[in-house]
């Protein structure tokens, strides 16, 4: 049996990279965003937030970024270094659903812009993105325009920008949502190789279950009206997961519970 | 890779002069128009024997323009100077008061609607003003050309430094990024496009500022600009003169056109929907 309800136990000496206590958000308008989300993500692992939309799943991701603040609750690093205010330093990068890439700069100069940003000098700078690009298999297309690539490709740049900084852990917001099939097949394989050989944590937005069930090693399921966590499920299947796995029968079994879990999540 | 096959389609059409056969038919199909009207014109004058001080046809336009070449010239640049110093005054004002705008709010909202004013009192009727509050004819004349140009650019720029994509936004605040690399950086890029677009709008109305400002000025002697000399035709009843400054104006004004359309054209090639043409 490859699913367990339970979160798993990465035992409790080791403190959680980031711990979500009692979390809401509340819009201007009134709209009641996410509701009392409590969610411990642990360093390495490879976590899904699933939930149809509107259930609030990418403002609690915003929220984690630091992009927009809670209305209720805490979101704590607590092994993160802390900057001059007290405030935990997040050393985390977010892949938006759009590539999000600036049009009037090359392939390598979108990469290096969280370098740059941070004043590295500019030749440095633009090794590093060149090794991000190769990464993510876009090592000729340095000085290609985003208008000039393909969609799947400007995604690879947008995530090539995302790990350009090595960061501990890296946010995606429903980041291939708009990709044809096998685009997004062959991106989710990628991202779990990077996964594999980098060791970063990460946390994936999706409506897909199957996406959702293909990825992570855990699943957080989300149901609307108010955002909220009504499932957390882990998947025991081994990495590196085989293009084999996709028509497995415990691939479907996972893909069968999770679903029913958020048809659950819809009906409540 | 899947996603290479992917990719765009550029078209790479064999060029004559720089121009694809599509360019040519866009060059030719105007000229021949054109000179269809100049000779339908011609025609109609000789036929109806129409005075000249009614209506010259185009062939003594063309002959009085050449006879008078040098001193229209000098006419043509004292009118150019008013107005590429006033588009310049106008990219450069305009520009930074964009940049300030959009930086700091409450300048925007207290100093906003006076350019509007600005903008909608017709020139015309604050020309005489300004002429006699303004010792310097031709300072005086710039500051109406001015005033004219610098609206669109104005406009235009603070909508473009507000349309940056707000994901972009955020992964500059995510970032760490200062005020000063947003602008820089981000801000700046995206409104160049917009920018750009107020500036060729902005061309054309530092001519007609210029223009205008002259015919209220109607300044003689030695500063005398293409719109003095049109006045100055008409007085004298030189109607051929007329229109061969009037030619000249309108030369002036297209030729503004184009050279401020290639600068966007070679600013916005690479990155920008307008300056592309992808194959369906």
């Amino acid at each position: 049996m490859p699913v367990s309800k339970d979160i798993p136990d990465n035992g409790a000496s080791a403190r959680p990279l980031v711990e979500i206590r009692g979390v809401s958000k509340r819009y201007a308008n009134g709209t009641l965003a996410v509701s009392d989300v409590n969610l411990d993500i642990h360093a390495g692992e490879f976590l899904s937030l699933l939930g149809p939309s509107g259930c609030g799943k990418s403002s609690l991701l915003r929220m984690i970024a630091g992009l927009g603040e809670v209305s209720a609750g805490t979101i704590d690093w607590p092994s993160a270094r802390r900057d001059g205010h007290g405030q935990p330093v997040r050393d985390l990068s977010f892949v938006f659903q759009d590539p999000t890439l600036m049009p009037w700069s090359t392939a390598q100069r979108n990469v290096m812009l969280p370098l740059v940003l941070k004043h590295m000098p500019a030749r440095q700078a633009a090794e590093r993105a060149a090794q991000a690009l190769a990464s993510v298999g876009l090592g000729s297309f340095l000085n290609a325009y985003p208008r000039e690539l393909s969609g799947g490709m400007k995604m690879r740049v947008s995530i090539a920008r995302a790990l350009v900084t090595e960061p501990g852990i890296l946010l995606l917001d429903e980041p291939f949502a708009a990709l044809d099939e096998i685009t997004r097949h062959k991106l989710n394989d990628d991202l779990l190789a990077l996964w594999a050989d980098t060791g970063f944590t990460v946390v994936f937005v999706t409506h897909s279950v199957f996406e959702s069930a293909y990825l992570s090693q855990r699943i957080a399921i989300m149901a609307a009206r108010p955002g909220r966590i009504i499932a957390d499920m882990a998947s025991n299947v081994a990495f590196p997961r085989p293009e084999a796995y996709r028509t497995s029968a415990e691939y479907a079994e996972l893909c069968r519970t999770v679903s029913t879990r958020l048809q659950e999540a819809i009906a409540a | 890779m899947t996603d290479e096959s992917a990719r765009p389609v550029f078209h790479h059409e064999p060029r004559w002069l720089g121009l694809t056969a599509a360019g040519w038919q866009q060059v030719i199909a105007p000229i021949v128009i054109g000179v269809l009207a100049l000779g339908l014109w011609e025609a109609v004058v000789r036929l109806l024997a129409i005075p000249p001080y009614l209506l010259p046809g185009p062939i003594l336009i063309a002959q009085t323009l050449f006879e008078n070449w040098n001193s229209l010239l000098i006419s043509l640049w004292i009118t150019l100077q008013t107005t590429l110093l006033a588009l310049l005054a106008a990219v450069l004002v305009g520009g930074l008061l964009s940049i300030l705008f959009t930086q700091f709010k409450w300048l925007e909202l207290s100093l906003f609607p006076y350019a509007v004013i600005l903008q909608v009192t017709p020139i015309v009727a604050i020309a005489p003003l300004i002429i006699i509050w303004v010792n310097n004819t031709a300072a005086s004349l710039l500051i109406c050309a001015w005033i004219v140009a610098f609206f669109p650019i104005l406009s235009n720029t603070i909508l473009g430094l507000n349309s940056a994509d707000h994901n972009l936004v955020n992964l500059f605040q995510l970032y760490g990024a200062t005020r000063w690399q947003t602008l820089i950086r981000l801000r700046l890029p995206a409104a160049l496009p917009y920018f750009l677009g107020g500036l060729r709008i902005s061309g054309g109305l530092a001519l007609i500022g210029a223009v205008v400002a002259e015919f209220v000025a109607g300044s003689g002697g030695t500063s005398s600009g293409l719109a003095f000399r049109i006045l100055e035709a008409s007085y004298q009843l030189k109607i051929p003169l007329m229109f061969a400054a009037l030619a000249l104006v309108s030369a002036a004004g297209i030729v503004i056109f184009l050279v401020l359309t290639l600068i966007s054209h070679l600013l916005l090639r690479r990155w920008h929907e307008s300056a592309m043409r992808q194959e369906n």
